[in-house]
Formats: C-alpha cells, structure tokens, sequence
C-alpha cells in the first residue's frame, strides 16, 4: 500500500503547535460525533417504534412459535433432548410425543422459555438400538416441533474406549489413505516428465470433486440449522475467510523466497495442497462422528474401508508438485499428516461435542481452501501471460482433469449407503 | 386454566342441563335452553391451548336433556366472529335444522321443535366447513329420555373427540373424553361403587379419524346403539362408533379396584384417551 506514503501531511499540521492540537482535539470530537450520531439516531428511532409504532401498525397478536430440537442424546433407559425457542417470543413447552405416545418428561431450567434459551428435555425410556424416533415438542398454542432420528444409537460420552474407537475411525478414513497415495511418488518418478501437465489437472480433477463434495456436505448440513442463524451464510463466512487467508500466505510465502513474486512451486506448492486437504479431511470427519451421534447412519465396517479406498487419491494429489524434486521422508511424512490427521480431530469433535453451526464453518473453511489451492496448483503450471483457465484448455489437461474427477467418483460411489 | 379445564370434563360426567320447564295449555312440558357461541382460549393437555369455538364456553357444549314429547325451545345466540348455527340430531321440520338458516355474529335464533325420538343424541354447528366447525369445539350432547325411564343407574357422559392443536386440518395431536387428555387417568380416577349399574352415554365427536372406540377392562356392557331401543343388541367390552355415532353402554363392576378403560385404539389412547375407574366395595 504506497499510495498512503504519497499523501501530504495534514493542513494543520502547518500552522502553530495550540492551534494544531485545537484542531486535532476538535477532529478527534468530530469523528467520535459523527461515528455515533447514526447509532444514537437508530436507538432513539427503535426506543419510539417499541413505544409508540407497534400499536399503530397493529402486529399480530400471537407470533408464531418455533422450536428447534437441536440434539437428541441417547443413554441407556433414558432420552435427552436440546431444545432452543427460535421463535420471535417466549412460548412454554406442552407436550412431549415419543413415536406419536404422549410421555411424562422433566424439563431444566422450567417449561417457559425466552426467546433463543435452551432447555433439557429427559425423558425415562427403553429405547432399541437400531430403531427409528420421532419427537414432536408440542407448545403451548398447539403447534408441534418435529425431530426424527433414524437410528438410535448410544451417544458417546468421553472415555479413552470412545476416544480410541472415534481415533481409529479418523485414522482409517484420513490419514492410512493419505499415506498409501503418498506411495505412488516412485511410480509417478518412473513416468516421462512430459506427463507432468497431466498429472498437474488430474490433481486439479481430484480437488475440485473435492471441493464439491464439501458445499453437498455443507448443504445436508444447512437443512439441520435454525433458519436465524442463516447457514448458507456460514458456509460464505468460512470459504470466503479461507480462500482470502490462504491467498494471504501464498503471496507472503512467495515475496519472502524470491525478489520477484513468483507462483509456489515444489514443497511449499506440495503443503498448500496438503493444508486444503486437511482442512476438508477435518469437515469429513466432523461429518462422520456426527453422523454417527446423530443417528443418521450405521457405521459399517464397508462404509469405512470405502472412505479409505476414496481418500487414497488424496494422498495422490499433494505428490504432484513435488515429482521432480528431492523431498526428505520426513517431508513426506509432515505432508502425510497435515493431509490426514485433522480427520481424527474432526471425528472426534463430531461425535463429541458436534455443533451443526460450527461445522458448517468448519465445511466451508474446507471448501474455500480447495479452491484456492486449485487457483495455486494451476497458476505454477501455467505459461507466463496464459491465465489459469487458458492453462487448462489443453486437451492433455482437461483429459488429467476428468479423470481426477471420474477416479473420485467412481471410488465414491463405495461410500454410498 | 388447565385446573377450569379439568373441571369442565368432570362436571360434563355428570351435568345435564334439563332447561327452564314451564307446561303448555293442554299440559305438555316446554324446556327452554340458552346457548351462546363464543370464541374462547382452553387447555386440551398440561400446558397446551386450544383456539376452542365453543357453545357456552367450553368444549363439549352442555349436555340438553329432556323426554321423549317435551316441547323444545332453544335460544341460541352468536357471540363469535363468524356466522354458526345448531344442527340438532333428532326429527323436527326443515327450518329447524340449523343447516340454511345461519346465524350471522352478534343475531339470535331460536330452534323449536318436538323431541323425538328418544335416544342419545347430539348437535353441532353445521356452517360450512362443518369439518372445521366441529373439531374446533362446536358440538354436545342432545339426550331425549324415554316416557318410561330407563332403570335406574349411575349415569355418566362421554364425548369422545381429538383436538387438532396444530390446525393444519388433517390430524388430531390429541384424543380426549369431555375435553382434556388423560383427565380420568391422572386428576379423576371415576369413584364406582362395586355390582351398581353402570350406564354411559358414549358419543363420538372426533374429527379426521373415521373411528373412535372404547373398551372397558375387567367387564362387559350391554350396548344400546343410539339409546333408540330398550333392548340391547350386543354383549361387549369393545365397541368401535364411527363419527356423530353414539351408544347406552350399561355394566356392573364385580370386583373392587382400579380398572382401565380407554380408545383400543391404542395409538388415541396414547394421545391422551385414557382413564381408569375405582371401584370400591
């Protein structure tokens, strides 16, 4: 930023010293009055709209009630639900529906809730393991607050048995399948140099289904959310905070190696990959733990080795940029668990203190870092004054392209279920 | 206003509203009634409202008894917001039956006719969508005794309904008898006394579900389909009515204790359709 270096020093600055500091005092009074002016405007308009506006415009007389069930936890001979009022007023909770039966529950702190406090519903039950729920909270004026569970299944609380159970998840889903692609490096060593491009936009292939993939996730996600807290746009928040952050350090990593920028190449290249891939391992895994809490899937052992077949190619985009270049194998092994490991704190984040909203950042956070390793990873092959996209549109790039993406479908497709 | 509820459903067991009697030149009884329509804000289960649509104020309306041949004149005001009538089961002349000549709010009509035949009956506003008239709350119970009384009994009424608290028009979220859920379950276990007979009269006023039922535990009742006969025509302890159905059921309680009763089914009897009598030795 030069352009502030160019601008002279303030009028005032000329004149004698007390006249300065007058007119320094009296700016300084002026900004702090023209920065609050506006908010002490919209207070006084708000205290004569709840004062004297609402009875003239006539607002209906009962708003609508709206609870959200936000998390059901299953314990043996006993269901807890979290509800919040994310409705425009108070409302008191009636009614308890367990599988369309009335059930006596208690309620903490009390059955009236304010508008956005949380309560604990518990309720004594003999749930099964493996069988579907439905909840419906009925409020006070009759309207009935719906949440299904698909598969009831103990919650976990933390214990090292849990901890283990959740890690060894994490493990065989991110950082074993990460790991194995990283043992193609001899292979593609053993290929001619002049497929390099290819295998360049077949990373960028696999990255970008990556990418997609996160927003699907996102969007699943999204459906569980309170409308108030708008999760599309946390999503925004994180992609957006992601792409700008990471853009941030690829020009900081570039000024700081060379006089004149230039793209990221080898190693550094290699890391940016390994960071946006494990910034989408750590929503993957947050998205499994919770989805194991949350009843929405049963883990089988086949789910599980698909992930790990599907990851594999993960481990195979962070070796592109590093084909021809000396790396160490604690190189190796750093890119190897900055890729996989944030998928163990993922899983167990998600499966013990998930929270639909953060993880939607979290998701986005993924997503927006893909992208801008996809930019990176495409501007480094790119021809001195070709763009990014020109650098694509050559058939042997979009061939890499559509198959890095056709390999992360076809071995997606062994996570379906 | 759970605890006026509560009341409500406990009186409605044994409160019957025979009317102002005076006799006619010539001897015959005139009863008169007087009922109002109002809409009014009640309590179905533990901490849920209702939005009800009531005659006199609650939900259902006051049982009208009266006998067979009695003059019947009912002063019926509209006092809620939209137009309503009285549609009453029976046998009387075609400007009498509440369908054609709607009441707009704040206008009276009076209904007179002849009660025949004697019989458990019924009414309810008939202003379209009659569907929403009635699960709204618009309805009660029209006894027409017979001349020679029926034995006598401890007598009990029962209106069977739901409440769509929801009002999205295609369910009940719960099932009650005489208005609030589980009332003779939790609050009024019904005191009976052992080997008395029993009689209630059972009328099903649910909306939405095509049936409703009852089944008593531990006994068998004889079963008088619409109280149009004195001679029973079934010996059960299940009986299934569809809606405006109704039914005399008659019984006796051998042994003391607590004994169920309740929708079979089971899915309404969950939603709040449940009770139990005590009988004491």
């Amino acid at each position: 930023m030069t352009v502030q270096d160019e601008r002279g020093p303030a009028p005032a600055t000329r004149a004698g010293a007390t006249r300065a500091g007058a007119a320094a005092r009296s700016s300084a009074l002026r900004v702090v009055v023209s920065g609050f002016a506006p908010l002490l405007l919209v207070a006084l308009m708000a205290w004569w709209f709840l004062r004297f506006g609402v009875d003239y415009v006539r607002l209906g007389p009962a708003p609508v009630e709206k609870l959200a069930i936000e998390r059901v936890i299953f314990r043996p001979q006993e269901i807890t639900l979290l509800v919040r009022n994310e409705g425009p007023g108070p409302l008191t909770v009636g009614q308890l529906l367990v599988n369309q039966a009335m059930w006596d529950f208690s309620i903490t702190p009390g059955r009236e809730l304010a508008r956005l406090q949380s309560a604990r519903i518990s309720v004594p039950f003999d749930w099964i393991e493996g069988d579907p729920y439905v909840f419906d909270v009925i409020t006070g004026t009759g309207i009935r607050h719906v949440r299904k569970v698909e598969v009831a299944t103990a919650t976990p609380s933390v214990s090292p048995r849990a901890l283990s159970i959740f890690g060894l998840l994490g493990v065989y889903v991110g950082v074993i399948p990460v790991f194995l692609g990283l043992l193609w490096l001899p292979f593609l060593r053993s290929m001619p140099r002049s497929w390099m491009d290819f295998w360049i936009s077949l990373t960028a292939g696999l990255l970008a289904f990556l990418a997609i993939d996160t927003f699907r996730e996102s969007f699943e996600v999204m459906g569980r959310v309170p409308e108030f807290l708008n999760g599309l746009m946390l999503v925004a928040l994180g992609a957006i905070g992601a792409f700008l952050a990471l853009t941030g350090i690829d020009t900081i990593l570039r000024r700081g190696s060379e006089s004149r920028p230039a793209p990221a190449r080898g190693m550094a290249l290699a890391m940016m990959i390994a960071i946006g891939i494990g910034l989408h391992n750590l929503g993957e895994g947050l998205a499994i733990g919770a989805a194991y809490t949350l009843g929405e899937v049963a883990l089988g052992s086949f789910l599980i080795l698909g992930f790990t077949l599907h990851n594999t190619t993960e481990g195979l985009a962070i070796l592109s940029p590093i084909v021809q270049e000396e790396v160490s194998w604690r190189d190796l092994a750093l890119l190897g668990f900055v890729g996989g490991g944030p998928t163990i704190v993922g899983a167990w984040t998600g499966a013990f203190t998930y929270s639909d909203p953060l993880s939607l950042v979290f998701l986005g956070i993924g997503g927006g870092a893909i992208l801008q390793v996809i930019r990176v990873l495409v501007r480094a092959r790119a021809e001195s004054g070709e763009s990014a996209v020109e650098a694509l549109a050559k058939p042997r790039n979009i061939a890499g392209l559509l198959v890095g993406f056709l390999l992360m479908y076809l071995t997606g497709l062994l996570v379906a279920g | 206003m759970a605890e006026a509820a509560k009341e409500h459903a406990i009186r409605t067991l044994t409160e019957f509203d025979t009317g102002k009697v005076t006799r006619l030149p010539g001897g015959r009884v005139l009863r008169e009634y007087w009922i109002e329509a109002l809409n009014k804000e009640i309590e179905v289960a533990p901490g849920v409202r209702y939005a009800a649509w009531t005659f006199n104020g609650a939900v259902p309306g006051p049982t009208l008894r009266c006998t067979e041949g009695d003059s019947i004149l009912v002063h019926f005001t509209n006092k809620a917001a939209m137009p309503h009538s009285m549609h009453f089961h029976g046998i009387h002349a075609a400007g009498m039956d509440g369908v054609f000549e709607q009441v707009p709010p704040g206008s009276s009509f009076d209904y007179a006719f002849t009660a025949r035949p004697f019989g458990l009956h019924l009414y309810h506003c008939h202003t379209m969508p009659v569907k929403m008239h009635i699960a709204r709350g618009l309805y009660g119970v029209f006894l027409v005794d017979p001349k020679t009384p029926r034995p006598k009994a401890r007598e009990m009424v029962m209106v069977m309904n739901g409440f769509d608290t929801d009002l999205n028009g295609e369910d009940n979220e719960f099932y009650t008898v005489n208005g609030f859920a589980n009332v003779f379950f939790r609050d009024y276990p019904i005191p009976i006394k052992q080997g008395e007979l029993q009689r209630v009269y059972l009328v099903n006023m649910t909306e939405f579900d095509l049936l409703n039922s009852m089944h008593t535990h531990a006994t068998f009742f004889h079963v008088y389909p619409t109280g149009t006969s004195m001679t029973p025509t079934i010996y059960t302890d299940t009986i299934s009515m569809g809606q405006g159905e109704r039914a005399i059921l008659e019984f006796r309680y051998d042994y003391p204790g607590r004994f169920l009763f309740h929708a079979h089914q089971n899915e309404f009897a969950e939603l709040g359709w449940l009770g139990q009598f005590e009988v004491k030795p």
